[in-house]
């Protein structure tokens, strides 16, 4: 029994920026469902099934918002579902879409992940007191500041590697016409002075809070062949989870992110990910998480990813480009934010990336994560067909 | 298609409040037994999915506490939909048609008790125009059951008689929250009196699928998913016939229901009325037992009680208590999402 191969046929993004008062939740998610439609050249009708992901119902103060956007989404009449797996979930939406394509359940299939962070506030939503558990403390930088911590002292990486990803990513952003975060100014010396918010995490190399939407239409081989563009071919896909908080708990390098990547590697017979992955879009919120997943998804050895940052292989025209469009670094509709890296590496696999394209990139990585570091999901695109 | 059955099936004893435990805690009796009635343990899990709702919870990201329940150490795959567990386990089943899994811890939970769920669940509606104006689910479904009444489809008395019928039938059930003699009561929202409404609650429920011969191995009478399907409708009631439910009938059409018939049917009808609408839609006979555990009207423990339905028709397949069965799930005001799956067991 062999699963039937997934592509890629249509992308979509809406415009991200910090409030997107010109449409409602059902307008943003409409324009990026369209927009993927439209570069697929097909109709609503085309779509058998409608998979959409978001992060906490509390960032919009919608209870699952999915009900009513069936009619925005095209929905009635179909199958819808909606996933939510904190922020990785726009990657697991993503890969729960593509099962139902694998697992021939479905031809052609609609997934979008959105986040409209405007209309709520994601550091109230993140921050409500639960008596007898681990509040997340101001939001996810208090969070992530620690671990950022540990890595540094534990690989005795110097203090400016987060300032050269923030100073890259921003630059990458201006290349990337959907980014949110244009800072046409940008200097490394502006990155390095912006204020300590957590410290060691500066100003400059958080995420922005953004609204967006981004929407794939993945199809079988058949709706492949009749696509207007070339397809993006997914050659594997993993999700994995562990708890929060338990003793031996790696938050530098957590278990989950190793086997969820080794997974995906060996369902597309990748034996070197360093050689043979081309561009990697990976789920980057804090400057310093660039080296850790380099070294958490194999692309370096541990203690080793800080030195890839700070001797320009992950900078666009570098041996090893990661985050093209500018990353979550530049544009962050949280839920979203996973599928936009999925989008992304798919796009660059079908030479549609436009002024952040990477020439010749063949097998791109897309990454996300979400919760305490505990959930990741992940696939590798490609432009040729697997072999089935 | 591969063939895939559910193996084993456990709930909590649902109640109105659980205050003195965590949703963790109401959760992990339900894991341990379910694993149990398989000797499994969560290792031997190939694929893990659950449902439930962060609104209910009060809090973001309230999944990841059960998460740390289950035990995922070595990590482990796994998924969580914002919905009842019925379509958790829509999604386990589309893992293990693909072929990554055999086996699928499938669970659930939601605790109605912390909050006013009446009001809470205003807030899944449009949220510009109807959820500004706060009404709640009672009134909703009321407005169905007077469509349906000005319909000639039904009237009060023939809704007593369900209510009746389902709180007799669930004496049978141990886990039932409302059970035995319950008067009609008085009018919550005219034309439904509190007994035409679902008991509020707390509670949890956990199934476990596998694939072809591991389900052999695992249970002596699978429940064998011969289809599953679901739909959705329009959100804005104005434009919905809500005396009718194309989506359940166009799921159950694609999950095979009216190939043959069943002989037994458990309806997530939370409201009376909608067991009239259900029946209509799923074309269901007088010989056809409805709902023989007592269904959502005797416990509704939200994003569970969709899951249970399917635990229940699975369960009544382990038991020899049915060949044939149809499983129905719902989300959404006045049933605007609908979920059918048809059960069967080996012939005997």
């Amino acid at each position: 029994m062999s699963k039937e191969p997934v592509a890629v046929v249509g992308i979509g993004q809406t415009k991200h920026m910090a409030a997107r008062r010109d449409v409602s939740i059902a307008g943003l998610v409409r324009e990026a469902a369209r927009a993927a439609l439209d570069d697929a050249e097909l109709t609503w009708a085309a779509v058998d099934a409608v998979v959409i992901g978001k992060a906490p119902d509390f960032f919009e103060g919608v209870m699952m918002p999915e009900l009513y956007l069936a009619d925005a989404l095209g929905a009635v009449g179909k199958p819808m579902l909606r996933v939510h797996t904190a922020g990785s979930v726009g990657g697991s939406t993503a890969l729960v879409a593509a099962n139902l394509i694998a697992a021939r359940v479905h031809g052609t299939v609609l997934t979008l992940a959105f986040e409209k962070q405007s209309e709520s506030n994601a550091m109230w939503g993140l921050s409500l007191p639960i008596p007898f558990q681990q509040p997340l403390l101001a939001g996810a930088g208090g969070f992530f500041a620690p671990h950022v911590r540990a890595y540094m002292r534990r690989t005795g990486a110097p203090d400016h590697i987060g300032s050269l990803v923030a100073y890259k990513d921003r630059r990458n952003a201006l290349k990337n016409p959907y980014a949110h975060l244009h800072e046409h100014d940008i200097t490394l010396e502006k990155v390095r002075s912006s204020p300590m918010l957590w410290d060691p995490i500066r100003y400059s190399e958080t995420c922005p809070s953004s609204d967006g939407a981004c929407a794939m239409v993945l199809t079988d081989r058949a709706g492949a062949a009749r696509a207007p563009r070339p397809p993006a071919w997914m050659l594997g896909g993993a999700m994995r989870s562990e708890p929060t908080l338990f003793a031996g708990k790696d938050f530098v390098s957590p278990r989950a992110g190793k086997d969820c990547a080794a997974d995906v590697y060996r369902q597309a017979q990748i034996a070197d990910p360093r050689r043979d992955i081309d561009a990697v879009e990976m789920y980057v919120p804090f400057s310093w998480y660039e080296p850790m997943w380099l070294e958490n998804l194999g692309f370096a050895d541990e203690g080793e990813g800080w030195k890839l940052t700070e001797s320009g292989v992950t900078e666009l025209d570098g041996d090893l480009p990661v985050n093209m469009s500018g990353g979550v670094l530049s544009t962050n509709p949280i839920g979203a934010s996973g599928m936009i890296r999925f989008a992304e590496a798919a796009l660059q696999v079908r030479g549609q990336a436009g002024e952040h394209q990477v020439d010749g990139a063949r097998r791109v990585l897309g990454h996300a994560y979400g919760g305490g570091s505990q959930f990741f999901s992940m696939w590798l695109v490609g432009s040729e067909r697997p072999n089935a | 298609m591969r063939d895939i059955a559910l193996v084993a099936f456990a709930q909590t004893d649902h109640r109105r409040s659980s205050d003195e435990l965590s949703e963790v805690e109401m959760l992990m009796p339900v894991l341990h037994d379910v694993l149990a009635r398989t000797g499994l343990k969560t290792a031997d899990i190939g694929f893990t999915c659950s449902g439930s709702s962060d609104y209910l919870a009060g809090r973001a990201f309230s999944f990841t506490l059960a998460l740390d329940g289950v035990g995922a150490w070595p990590p482990i795959s796994e998924s969580h939909v914002e919905m009842d567990g019925a379509w958790a386990l829509y999604e386990a089943w589309t893992k293990l048609l693909t072929g990554d899994a055999d086996t699928a811890l499938v669970y659930s939970y939601g605790k109605s008790s912390p909050g006013s769920v009446r009001d809470v669940l205003t807030r899944q509606l449009d949220p510009y125009y109807v959820a500004p104006l706060w009404p709640d689910s009672v009134a909703l479904a009321a407005l169905q059951a007077q469509s349906l009444i000005d319909a000639g489809e039904t009237d009060e008395p023939a809704l007593a008689a369900v209510a009746a019928r389902s709180r007799t039938d669930a004496t049978a059930n141990p886990h039932a929250q409302l059970s035995g003699s319950v008067p009609q009561g008085d009018y919550l929202v005219r034309p439904l009196r509190a007994g035409d409404c679902p008991p509020i609650g707390d509670g949890a429920a956990a199934v476990v699928l596998a694939a072809g011969e591991r389900a052999r191995e695992l249970c002596e009478r699978p429940a064998w998913i011969r289809g599953i399907d679901h739909r959705i409708e329009a959100h804005g009631l104005g434009v919905r016939d809500l005396t009718d439910s194309p989506s359940a009938r166009l799921a159950a059409e694609k999950a095979g229901a009216f190939e043959r018939p069943v002989d037994t049917a458990e309806l997530h009808a939370p409201f009376t009325s909608q067991e009239v609408v259900l029946r209509k839609a799923l074309r269901l006979g007088e010989d056809v037992r409805v709902n023989p555990s007592g269904g959502a009207l005797a416990a509704n423990p939200l994003m569970a009680a969709g899951l249970i339905r399917i635990g229940e028709a699975a369960a009544a397949i382990h038991r020899g208590d049915s060949d044939r069965a149809l499983a129905h799930a719902t989300s959404g005001p006045c049933l605007q999402q609908n979920l059918v799956a048809v059960l069967e067991g080996d012939p005997r």
